[in-house]
């Protein structure tokens, strides 16, 4: 301590270090925070489903989504991250996991929201599996710390049935 | 800055930082804002930085008494050529 330099080093030092606990302090204190989740989705319509030249099946579908997660917030949440996946088993594949809807919910005030969407991305099977399939909606979603380890969880929702005609 | 300033110097700077993260840890846990806890912490760092860096005249308040000149005229150095044959029993 016996020179500017010296000082300004010291300090800087141990300023740096002490954010550094703030910091794993504050990842330690979202353990605290309860989460209570909870999501719907409604297939409302499908808009049309066939098979492609390719002899794979697609299918077109019409969403309402309804979700609330703003228990996913605490003050150390920099965004969410949440996705819409179509999951089904099949012969070749034990599980097939189809995104069909994302987006990306930046603060607590758009944690609770109702949606009425069609499929973002294409529902296409690998295969001529879909006809009468049953299938299960999962709403997956990644939360995005600002300091600490980033962590997943899902929502399955299961009972959705796809039509055994193409149409 | 002298010994006592230094002593001084380092203390205060651990203490008012340990203060100033326990303060803007608690004040952004409530209010549920970690910018509002970076904030006052980058406060309290340049308020710290500002006190302790610097060298202060209350730093500066215990210098050290040195011999005057003419006192040390008075008891001059031994001869080194006397103290020769044995260097090593000179200890401290």
């Amino acid at each position: 301590m016996h020179s500017f330099g010296q000082r300004a080093n010291v300090l800087l030092t141990f300023a740096i270090t002490l954010l550094a606990l703030m910091c794993a302090i504050a990842s330690v204190s979202d353990n605290f925070n309860s989460l209570s989740p909870h999501a719907h989705v409604q297939v409302v319509n499908i808009n049309w489903f066939q098979k492609k030249s390719s002899g794979d099946d697609e299918v077109s579908l019409s969403l309402n989504i309804s979700a609330n997660l703003e228990s996913l917030f605490t003050w150390n949440t920099k965004q969410v991250f949440v996705f819409l996946a179509a999951e089904y088993g099949t012969p070749k594949n034990a599980l097939n996991q189809i995104s069909l809807w994302d987006g990306i919910i930046p603060s607590r005030e758009h944690a609770k929201f109702w949606i009425h969407a069609y499929n973002k991305y294409r529902f296409i099977d690998q295969g001529s599996n879909l006809r009468g399939k049953e299938f299960n909606l999962t709403l997956h979603w990644h939360v995005m710390p600002k300091t600490g380890k980033m962590f997943a969880d899902k929502i399955v929702m299961s009972g959705y049935r796809l039509p055994q005609a193409y149409r | 800055m002298d010994w006592q300033g230094q002593k001084l110097a380092e203390h205060l700077m651990q203490l008012l930082l340990a203060c100033f993260a326990v303060v803007a840890f608690i004040t952004g846990y409530v209010l549920g804002s970690f910018q509002m806890m970076i904030l006052i912490y980058a406060a309290g760092v340049v308020l710290t930085s500002l006190l302790i860096v610097p060298n202060w005249p209350f730093f500066n308040r215990h210098s050290l008494n040195w011999l005057d000149p003419s006192e040390a005229e008075k008891h001059p150095k031994p001869h080194p050529a006397i103290s020769g044959p044995k260097k090593n029993t000179t200890k401290k």
